[in-house]
């Protein structure tokens, strides 16, 4: 191989990336769900590092940084935190099985690869092998917020998506200005505690954060 | 004054208008302030733009750019003839319309009287900045300022459910409109990206787009105009606003349509075709014979007015639609004489209808009736409106020498000149619209017959119509404020009757810069005495000779009539075909003068009447007339939009799965789309 080392090491992360959301998808438990989540920052956190070290971008290191603080540390704990004091460490129901979730998703992966390989060819940085799989994740956490029927489940799969734009993003670009990537993870944390607030509101309203209840809201 | 100072002093003046609406808002205890000063420094300013105007129609275009806006998409203005012609008639009208709601508004309150002049004189602004607009963007954004403003001053009574849904109707089709004309824009501009009406000019459509864009302009500025079968805002927004607002509406606001529809079709994608000059021929038609056929079954006098003023753009329309046909012919000449008798017949209609409006407003405040089969016997009460509103229907009834005439007697040449066209169908249709203008104008002098009749003439039918509070001064004629400005416009349709011959040279003026072609040389002879549109020796008209004559035959008479008569007069009862007492309930009413129209024209219109059986010991008798168009066009409209809503309310499921699975599927979508 003539690709630099960190290059395969970004290639590696971004793999553990695609096979974490993988997990997810097929993970019933919303317990091991958090922690995946948590997985799937951490090998974020560690691909900018490396992306930051090869190319000598200093504010790369500062969004590393940042994915670490909160990605793999205040917002799992916060979910934490949500689910003891909601009392919902069991299992989740799907919609759709699993085995048809994780078929569709192949569909998706594969799908996500032929539309980024004609964009990849035209981007010139190291990581630009890796817009597919940042694409994956992406389609693979909407459709897990998709399939899931309570409603930690879906904010899981609206973080695990926030995280996948985010390595879309330093694929393809080295990544946004610092400006925008701390108003993004702020963003994040802030949506992170509404939902938080919301599960109570929806749990004392309907006795349950199953999101078919919220049928009843339609108009007739 | 050169063309770039008159367009800056124009721009000064709309300023100036939004300037005074502001200062409306100044928190006052009185209602003085807008009263006494601020309305007749409107009129000020109006009159200063028509002075402007005026010049501008006889020099050369200039424009502007103002460092407003959007970045890189800064305002345009432009002042050339065509609107320097539309500026003297905004201002010369409003003028007159504001000196009259100085003196109208009197019993305002002074909070909501500081609104009114808000909203009156954005009004007016937005209507200056349509007309000086030079590209598509300001021309938009003054439009729906102009829409909106004019549905606030609609709603003015919001409190009554009534004027509610008649702002909503208003602003509903006024919305429909300039949908289609930011349509029409985006058709001209043919893919630049530049909306400047240079550029749209510049722009290059083919045979194809260039009646796409005429059609969608057709319909956009149409709705905004009130032709059939768009007209139905016009007979309830008018009734619903004040009066000099209903006078603003309709003589002011609507001929900013045909001003947008004669910039568009002529100026900005040119090349005018005879198909489109068929088209609005035919609608212009129908919309005449409709407007005129309405308003004679009302007895509502500002509906009446309203459906007065759909006939009256139909007669436009057709001076419109004569003068394509003869440019697509290639009759430039012919074409020419038609664009100036519909711009003749706009500013005329303008003064007209804005007179007759203030004076149905003058009515309305003295008596609180609208209703004509309560009113009768005004002319004793109020003799001056009476004698204003005589001109106003002498005027709009096409009666020589006033001005309704004139541009009348313009289309009956234009129509004239159908001898020159190729095409054997057409040579024919021609005359057959000219019939339809015609059988216009008997209905329309009928139908002021009528309400002249009724209303001022007579005894006072049903005092029960009238409210108490308004019969305690029942009866006080207009204020002074209010008399001027009547006095204003009544001048006017006698300037303008009396004079037509430097009108006409204006507007040859304006169409010549238009569409490079203008009048024959023998008619710009035409002096102040006589009018000429072709030759002297096929046709000329001399106002002045004409009313000299007119006077002269009726002292004669009287003179006459003097000398062999005996001259004692004798004071007796009416003729009272043998019946022992009358009273006032036995006179015709409007409705009964209407009656035989009705009958004879009867499937045009939707009629549900009452009869009380003969053994009826409380008889009561009840009519109305119903517009057949909401059964036509509006309420099976409305009825699909009802059933596409249920069929697209079937997505709204209540599942937040389903909602993201379609945001999913747009993702999906979009990015196959892409690649």
């Amino acid at each position: 191989m003539s690709e630099p080392l960190s290059s395969q090491f970004v290639n590696l992360l971004a793999a553990l990336l695609l096979l974490l959301a993988f997990a997810m998808l097929s993970q019933r438990r919303v317990l091991t769900l958090i922690k995946l989540l948590a997985w799937q920052g951490a090998a974020l956190a560690a691909s900018t590092a490396i992306v930051a070290y090869a190319t000598g971008q200093m504010h790369l290191y500062f969004s590393a940084g940042l994915t670490l603080v909160l990605k793999v540390i205040l917002i799992p704990w916060v979910l934490h935190r949500l689910i003891d004091r909601l009392y919902i460490r069991w299992d989740v129901e799907t919609l759709i099985n699993i085995p048809t979730t994780m078929l569709t998703g192949i569909g998706l992966a594969i799908f996500a690869f032929s539309l980024a390989t004609p964009i990849s060819q035209m981007a010139s940085t190291i990581t630009r092998s890796t817009l597919g799989i940042a694409l994956a994740t992406v389609l693979l956490s909407f459709l897990m917020m998709i399939v899931r029927r309570k409603a930690v489940p879906q904010v899981i799969g609206f973080l695990a998506m926030e995280n996948g734009l985010f390595f879309a993003a330093t694929s393809a670009t080295y990544g946004m200005p610092l400006v925008v990537e701390l108003g993004v993870a702020l963003d994040v944390l802030v949506g992170t505690f509404i939902f938080g607030i919301f599960f109570f509101h929806i749990r004392e309203q309907f006795d349950s954060l199953d999101i078919r209840h919220m049928e009843k809201l339609r108009e007739d | 004054m050169d063309s770039p100072s008159l367009l800056a002093a124009s721009l000064a003046a709309s300023i100036a208008w939004l300037a005074i609406g502001l200062l409306g808002l100044i928190p006052a205890r009185e209602s003085a302030l807008a009263r006494r000063v601020l309305f007749p420094l409107g009129a000020l300013a109006g009159l200063a733009l028509a002075a402007f105007g005026a010049q501008a129609a006889w020099l050369p275009s200039a424009s502007l750019v103002l460092p407003l806006g959007l970045p890189d998409l800064p305002f345009h203005l432009r002042l050339d003839p065509l609107a320097g012609f539309f500026l003297l008639l905004l201002g010369s009208v409003s003028a007159g319309v504001s000196v009259y709601a100085a003196g109208y508004f009197r019993s305002e309150s002074a909070g909501r009287l500081g609104l009114i002049c808000l909203q009156y004189h954005v009004f007016l602004a937005s209507m200056a900045f349509v007309i000086l607009a030079d590209d598509a963007y300001l021309f938009m954004v003054a439009w729906e300022t102009m829409a909106l403003s004019s549905y606030f001053l609609v709603t003015t009574d919001h409190r009554l459910p009534a004027i509610r849904s008649a702002g909503f109707l208003y602003l509903m089709i006024a919305h429909l409109g300039a949908l289609a004309i930011l349509l029409a824009f985006g058709v001209m501009h043919g893919g630049e990206g530049d909306y400047s009406f240079d550029a749209l000019r510049a722009a290059n459509l083919s045979p194809f787009w260039a009646t796409v864009a005429f059609l969608l302009a057709f319909f956009g500025f149409g709705a905004k105009a009130g032709m059939i079968p768009l007209h139905a805002w016009l007979p309830e927004a008018h009734p619903a606003a004040p009066s000099p607002v209903s006078a603003l509406m309709s003589g002011v606001m609507i001929k900013t349509a045909i001003y947008g529809m004669v910039r568009v079709t002529y100026d900005l994608i040119g090349g005018v075709r005879w198909e489109w000059g068929m088209l609005v021929l035919v609608v212009g038609a129908g919309t005449t014979l409709f407007g005129v056929l309405y308003a004679l079954v009302q007895h509502d006098l500002k509906r009446l007015l309203a459906y007065h003023s759909v006939e009256n753009i139909g007669i436009i329309l057709l001076g419109l639609g004569m003068s394509m046909v003869f440019f697509g012919f290639g009759h430039p000449a012919a074409g020419a004489l038609g664009l100036i008798a519909a711009l003749y017949h706009t500013f005329n209609h303008a003064v007209f209808k804005g007179l007759l409006f203030l004076g149905a407003g003058s009515i309305l405040h003295s008596t609180g009736i609208r209703d004509l089969n309560a009113m009768g016997g005004l002319i004793r009460k109020m003799p001056i409106v009476a004698f204003y509103f005589l001109v106003g229907a002498l005027a709009i009834s096409a009666l020589p020498p006033l001005n309704g005439f004139v541009s009348e007697w313009l289309m009956f040449q234009t129509a004239l000149q159908a001898p020159l066209l190729e095409n054997g169908v057409v040579r024919s249709l021609i005359p057959l619209f000219a019939a339809t203008l015609a059988l216009a104008g008997a209905l329309t002098a009928m139908c002021f017959v009528k309400v002249y009749g009724i209303a001022f003439l007579g005894q006072p039918r049903e005092r029960h119509g009238a409210p108490p509070a308004a019969a305690e001064h029942a009866g006080t004629d207009a204020g002074p404020m209010e008399r001027l400005g009547l006095a204003w416009l009544a001048a006017g349709c006698f300037v303008l009757g009396l004079f037509p011959a430097s009108m006409l040279l204006t507007l040859n003026r304006v169409g010549a810069s238009l569409t490079g072609s203008g009048l024959s040389d023998e008619a710009l002879e035409s002096s102040w005495l006589w009018l000429v549109p072709t030759e002297p020796a096929k046709a000329s008209y001399s106002p002045i000779i004409f009313l000299l004559v007119v006077v002269a035959v009726v002292l004669i008479t009287i003179r006459l009539v003097r000398l062999v008569y005996h001259g004692r007069v004798r004071v007796a009862d009416p003729w009272d075909c043998g019946f022992p007492e009358q009273t006032t309930r036995m006179q015709d009413t409007a409705d009964a003068f209407g009656q035989a129209i009705g009958r004879v024209f009867g499937p045009i219109y939707l009629t549900k009447r009452h009869l009380p059986a003969a053994e009826d010991a409380a008889p009561k008798y009840s009519l109305r007339i119903e517009d057949r168009h909401w059964h036509w066009v509006y309420l099976p409209v409305a009825r699909l939009t009802e059933f596409l809503s249920e069929k697209v309310a079937w997505l709204q499921r209540g599942r937040i799965s389903t909602y993201l699975l379609y945001s999913f599927l747009t993702l999906i979508g979009l990015l196959v789309f892409v690649r």
